[in-house]
């Protein structure tokens, strides 16, 4: 707590916790731990971030970041089914007005699938193979609006039509494997916002599709978000759908936060070396090859042994240039560079100014 | 963006500088007329009613020590490919040469001394290790199966092979539970490489590792190759991967290869439209380049099924140039320039091919409306610079020709054929006036020109369009109308929507300017962009259409 | 889905004939292969020291000199036609589908078979509702809370459920629940004369026998619903905002049962061909208590008509568990 305190502190936002905020989402602190036969993933650790409406959050991280935890914790999804009983969850999780974390779960339950909607990475999966794909949709609608079926089903046709799908009053009782892969995809996206949400969660959406429908569904998002005015958090590991679509970008390291700022100063000058490392990993279309890509060395940590210090230090190129054991032993804190821009690294801001220009931005 | 301007410079005047291929180099497989075809049986009788035509008709070579990249979308084939030609399927037609034997129907026995020279990656690196046996068995099981002794022992050659790959020699004994993704690829590649193979097959090999861990792997596979003089072939749906690691690319489309090329010649100035689009849509970690929103290429829905091909070109029932040589004929995968190998009527960047076919489909008009203005205006723009300014001067004073007599054509409204062609030239004039220079941006623009004509002739000819516009356009075409310059082409798309409402199309008129050559057709506008890329012709002929448009 | 079931009828029927022929030849080839004479065979229809003409009368009147594809072609045609049994002084007639004609009890077979029946399918198809509720109940409520005190109890008597014979429970239902406390009747009425008797009869035998198959069937629900419960599409429904409740039903429990229909399909088919242990226990006159008795009888066409029935249940019970699971996942097409 104390810990936490100081990062809400050095964020700059609202210390006062137990406040509702200003922010339409907010979240402070936030841990997730699962207990298990190996030990305590700390799957989220720590981590703080405030969202607008009408704007795109990306969280950006590998495989374990926990930036996927994140997304189901806002949705309360943890607490439920056989490993809910275990998770252990705290810090808070403001949305317009209301803390979710402390809530009762039927509270959460109601909101869920209406102020806030999730979109999965595999729609294939994500969709209940049994039933049709407009029945799906009505029963989304119809959780959360006592209406008929035949109402629901009018909805569930008009949404599928908003999303881009063709002959919506027939597909609206085809079965989701008789779709292709971006057509079940657009009706995800037509089943979660068929209640108006006002928060928008998008699970890797493109992930699973080819790069020219990866492009119709981020066209689709960006242009409902507008109509919509909702606010998105877009999970993902791909910078270039980042770059395409966020607002803000919020980079996840071992279940922590280790950049956060606008997506405009993440790309031009990013402050930690993991940042810089995805930057390095990435081929790039638009670039000349370079010769080589600049990988980052080891394989991401494990949550359950999380490494002292900087989470980051055993695969940081830098990690030495700070004086003493610091990176070993302690644990930065998000600091801000500028306005709105935090990185939490003990790197001091002449080095990290000097190794971007000099070592890492000519070479990518 | 920059990309695509880039492609556009390049196009007339890199031509030479990509021409330096890897040509003359020993060929190492060689493929010909490669099909295979998954057959569907139903009835009671369970008779034969249909193919899946996962493969149909793929002609490439490999040459020693290079890199071919294989990218499509799902469903294209390239997997399939990539087991046929390791001849872990069996093709169904066709000829694969390995070092110049003809390897096609060698059966498992014969084969069998191949496997040495013949290694594939898998993308799974989680399913492709056997989770019972140890790194030490998997990595030596190919000296077992080919009952090779190394030099100083298996075990020896094994721990050699897993410190070549970046893995502890103490992996021997462990299970491939115990390693992470990036690990266990690094596994299999150590498998595959255990004895020396001449070719390297890789199936997706990074797209199931985490972006950083990518990177490691890509690297190690360049080392490998440089090392051990591999030669690779490598099937990626991920064109970022693909340009990073390849000397020539092959994109596939529905079972076939529709464009062959080095690296840069292939992502300067993409020939096949689909390859062009399929770039247009990887994103690019630049937040900057948002701003220009949508110099993106939108494909319509989704790729057709491979049990019913389209007929012809496959294409082109998502193509915005598609005309009907396109439906009818299929093109063939020829060198227009040299190392690069397009199958296109109507090919990017370079000549058309069917400069006579100019009536659009009605697929194409509906397409094109996907396909942005900026794209088609900035294409336009880059090649602009190239070709002559005075051109493009020329362009809009015939656009603000056309314009004027749009307008009085505007007075009608436009119910007929004709109408509409004239509204369309009207906007198009108007664009022109409102913003020359971009209307300069003709080729971009001419896509766009496409689908607007497209929505009106969809009004007009749902019916007899394709004749009626096969006459006009083959006049037009002829005379001005397809010559006209990329401008022109742009005009005309925004012209569409004018067309419906010409109140609006002022507003419309954007960036698109020049079309006067707009000519109703959309077809002579989509030959007129194809033209233009080439700058001189454009410069001329985009002259010559304007006036002609506008005498009509 | 037609033309499919034309398809699958056509192999039924050429299925039933490849098992009559095979059982055919259990019983009547084999034993010639392994030496026995057709004078040896007759003699089993007899009885007790039967004379020299009289065996080569049943010998040739039951066709057993001739070789034995014409008597399965005799018995096939029996099938269709009837046929006529010539024993000694009369001549039977069994009408036409005929599945022969026991020399033991003086009885055709398939009127046996036809009367038996009702007892069979009322034994089977009680048992089964009580064990698909019971099994399918207990696994979803030990999914849901899987390593609880309730999964770890009720797998412990699911365990006990499957190791205990026939011979036990049913002895000891009979003797707690019929004699010790006389809560249930011990003579079969059928269901058409007086239900409540008909069930009330009936009672011990289907809980002793769904608790064999319940216990069966909770294991599979849990590992089914264990599984379904982590699918992304449950983790859609939750995010939907559905109540746990539906969640569970609606999509895990839809989804987890579908394999089951395919186990229950094969059990029920199975039992219909005769619960020989329990309507030996329980003395219920069924399909299986007609089996027991021919095999202890050494009667040959009653075994050979059983045995036919059996498979003709079981072939069907397949057809049925193709068509279901076609209806049940839209996935699956029949092709």
């Amino acid at each position: 707590m104390t810990e936490l305190s100081k990062t809400g502190a050095a964020v700059g936002e609202p210390t006062d916790s137990g406040k509702a905020p200003e922010a339409f989402l907010e979240v402070r602190d936030l841990k997730v731990h699962f207990p298990t036969d190996d030990g305590l993933v700390k799957s989220v650790d720590g981590l703080s971030f405030s969202l607008e409406k009408g704007k795109t959050l990306a969280i950006v991280g590998e495989s374990g970041s926990g930036k996927s935890v994140t997304s189901q914790a806002i949705m309360g999804l943890h607490r439920l089914g056989t490993r809910g009983k275990n998770v252990r969850m705290s810090g808070e999780i403001w949305l317009d007005g209301k803390e979710l974390v402390s809530a009762a779960p039927d509270e959460v339950r109601k909101l869920r699938g209406r102020e806030m909607a999730m979109i999965f990475q595999d729609p294939l999966s994500a969709m209940h193979p049994y039933y049709k794909v407009g029945d799906q949709i009505v029963e989304a609608y119809r959780v959360h609006h006592a209406v008929s079926k035949k109402v629901a089903r009018t909805r569930a046709i008009e949404m599928l039509d908003r999303v881009g799908i063709p002959e919506p009053a027939k597909r609206v009782d085809g079965y989701p494997h008789e779709f292709s892969g971006g057509m079940r995809q657009r009706a995800m996206i037509a089943m979660a916002l068929v209640n108006n949400p006002e928060l928008l969660i998008a699970d890797e959406p493109t992930t699973a599709l080819d790069v020219t429908v990866q492009a119709q569904i981020l066209d689709l998002i960006r242009d409902l978000q507008k109509e919509f005015g909702s606010a998105v958090i877009m999970i993902t590991h791909d910078l270039g759908v980042v770059a395409e679509i966020a607002d803000d970008v919020l980079v996840m390291y071992g279940g922590r936060c280790v950049e956060r700022g606008p997506a405009g100063e993440v790309f031009e000058q990013p402050q930690h070396p993991y940042t810089w490392g995805l930057l390095g990993s990435m081929p790039r279309i638009d670039r000349e090859t370079s010769e080589r890509l600049i990988p980052v060395k080891g394989s991401p940590p494990s949550l359950i042994n999380v490494p002292s210090g900087c989470a980051f230090h055993p695969r940081c190129p830098y990690a030495d240039i700070p004086k003493g054991n610091v990176t070993r032993t302690v644990r930065p804190e998000l600091e801000q560079v500028s306005t709105g821009h935090w990185s939490a690294c003990h790197l001091s801001a002449e080095d990290r100014q000097r190794i971007w220009t000099e070592e890492i931005a000519p070479k990518l | 963006m920059s990309e695509t301007k880039k492609t556009d410079t390049v196009a007339e005047a890199a031509v030479p500088k990509q021409a330096s291929a890897p040509e003359e180099r020993d060929v190492l497989l060689k493929v010909e007329g490669l099909t295979k075809h998954f057959p569907i049986k139903k009835g009671i009788l369970q008779r034969q009613v249909g193919a899946v035509k996962a493969v149909d008709g793929l002609d490439f070579e490999v040459r020693k020590g290079e890199t071919l990249g294989v990218v499509g979308e799902s469903g294209c084939g390239k997997s399939t490919m990539g087991r046929v030609i390791t001849r872990l399927q069996d093709p169904t037609g066709g000829k694969i040469t390995f070092e110049g034997q003809d390897i096609t129907r060698l059966n498992t026995g014969q084969m069998r001394p191949l496997r040495r020279d013949i290694q594939m990656i898998f993308q799974d690196p989680y399913g492709s290790l056997n989770p019972r046996h140890t790194i030490g068995s998997i990595v030596s099981a190919p000296f077992r199966l080919q009952g090779v002794e190394p030099e100083g022992g298996v075990k020896k050659e094994v721990q050699r092979l897993l410190a070549l790959v970046g893995l502890s020699p103490e992996h021997y004994n462990r299970y491939p539970h115990e390693f992470s993704g990036g690990q266990r690829q690094r596994i299999g590649i150590a498998r595959a490489l255990a004895l020396k193979p001449k070719l390297v097959v890789a199936d997706e090999p990074v797209s199931a590792l985490d972006v950083s861990i990518q990177a490691q792997v890509v690297n190690l596979m360049d080392d490998l190759q440089q090392e051990l003089g591999l030669t690779y072939v490598i099937i990626a749906h991920d064109l970022s991967v693909v340009r990073h690691v390849s000397d020539r690319i092959a994109v596939m489309y529905l079972g076939k290869i529709v464009e062959l090329a080095d690296r840069t010649s292939l992502y300067e100035s993409p020939m096949h439209p689909y390859t062009k689009a399929l770039m247009s849509a990887v994103p690019v970690p630049d937040p900057k380049r948002r701003g220009q929103k949508s110099e993106r290429i939108l494909l319509r829905g989704d790729v057709p099924s491979p049990i019913a091909p389209p007929s012809g070109c496959r294409f082109h029932t998502r193509c915005w140039k598609a005309t009907q040589i396109c439906k009818t004929t299929e093109p063939q995968l020829v060198e227009l320039r040299p190392g690069q190998r397009v199958a296109c009527h109507h090919p990017e960047n370079f000549a058309d091919q069917a400069p006579q076919d100019t009536v659009l489909l009605t697929a194409a008009k509906e397409a094109s409306e996907l396909v942005p203005d900026a794209v088609l205006s900035e294409g336009a723009a880059g090649k602009e610079p190239a070709s002559d300014k005075a051109t493009a001067a020329e362009e809009t004073a015939a656009a603000e020709a056309a314009a004027s007599e749009a307008v009085a054509s505007e007075e009608k409204p436009a119910s007929e054929k004709e109408a509409t062609a004239s509204e369309d030239k009207q906007a198009a004039s108007t664009e022109e006036t409102a913003s020359e220079e971009e209307a300069v941006s003709s080729e971009s623009a001419s896509e766009e020109e496409a689908s607007g004509e497209g929505a009106a002739e969809d009004e007009e000819a749902s019916e007899g369009e394709e004749a009626s516009e096969d006459e006009v356009a083959s006049e037009e075409s002829a005379a001005s109308g397809v010559k006209t310059g990329p401008g022109a082409k742009v005009s005309a798309g925004k012209a569409v929507p004018a067309a419906d409402a010409p109140a609006e199309e002022p507003a419309t008129a954007t960036g698109a300017a020049a079309d006067a050559p707009a000519e109703g057709s959309g077809d002579t506008e989509a030959v007129a962009e194809e033209t233009g890329r080439e700058a001189e012709a454009t410069g001329k002929a985009s002259g010559a259409d304007s006036q002609e448009s506008t005498g009509k | 889905m037609i033309s499919y079931i034309l398809r699958r009828t056509v192999a039924a029927v050429i299925l039933l004939l490849v098992v009559s022929a095979v059982t055919f030849a259990i019983f009547f080839l084999l034993p010639r292969l392994a030496g026995q004479t057709a004078d040896q065979l007759a003699q089993q229809y007899i009885g007790k020291s039967p004379s020299k003409a009289d065996i080569a009368a049943v010998k040739h009147n039951l066709g057993l000199d001739q070789p034995v594809y014409v008597q399965y072609w005799h018995f096939i045609k029996g099938i269709v036609a009837g046929a006529d049994y010539n024993i000694g002084p009369t001549t039977v007639h069994c009408d036409a589908p005929c599945f022969g004609y026991s020399f033991k009890t003086h009885e055709a077979v398939w009127p046996q078979l036809t009367s038996r029946l009702p007892v069979t399918i009322s034994l089977a198809v009680g048992a089964a509702v009580l064990w698909v509720l019971s099994g399918v109940a207990i696994g979803v409520v030990s999914a849901l809370k899987p390593r609880s005190f309730f999964d770890r109890a009720f797998m412990g008597v699911a365990l006990a459920g499957v190791s205990l014979p026939m011979f036990f429970t049913g002895n000891l239902a009979l003797l707690l629940f019929t004699y010790q406390w006389p809560i249930f009747g011990t003579t079969y009425v059928p269901f058409t004369e007086n239900p409540s008797q008909w069930a009330n009869t009936l009672f011990p035998a289907w809980c002793s026998l769904a608790l064999l198959y319940s216990a069966i069937y909770a294991r599979l629900t849990r590992s089914g619903m264990l599984e379904t419960m982590n699918e992304d599409f449950i983790r859609t429904a939750r995010a939907k905002g559905l109540r746990e409740r539906n969640v569970v039903v609606r999509h895990g429990l839809r989804a987890a049962l579908t394999p089951i229909i395919t186990v229950f399909g094969m059990d029920i088919g199975l039992l219909l061909g005769g619960a020989l242990i329990t309507e030996y226990v329980f003395s219920l006159h069924g399909i299986g208590e007609y089996a027991v008795k021919a095999i202890t009888d050494n009667d040959l066409p009653p075994i050979l008509g059983v045995t036919l029935l059996a498979a003709f249940f079981v072939v069907i019970a397949n057809l049925l568990v193709d068509v279901l699971y076609a209806a049940a996942d839209p996935r699956v097409r029949l092709s």
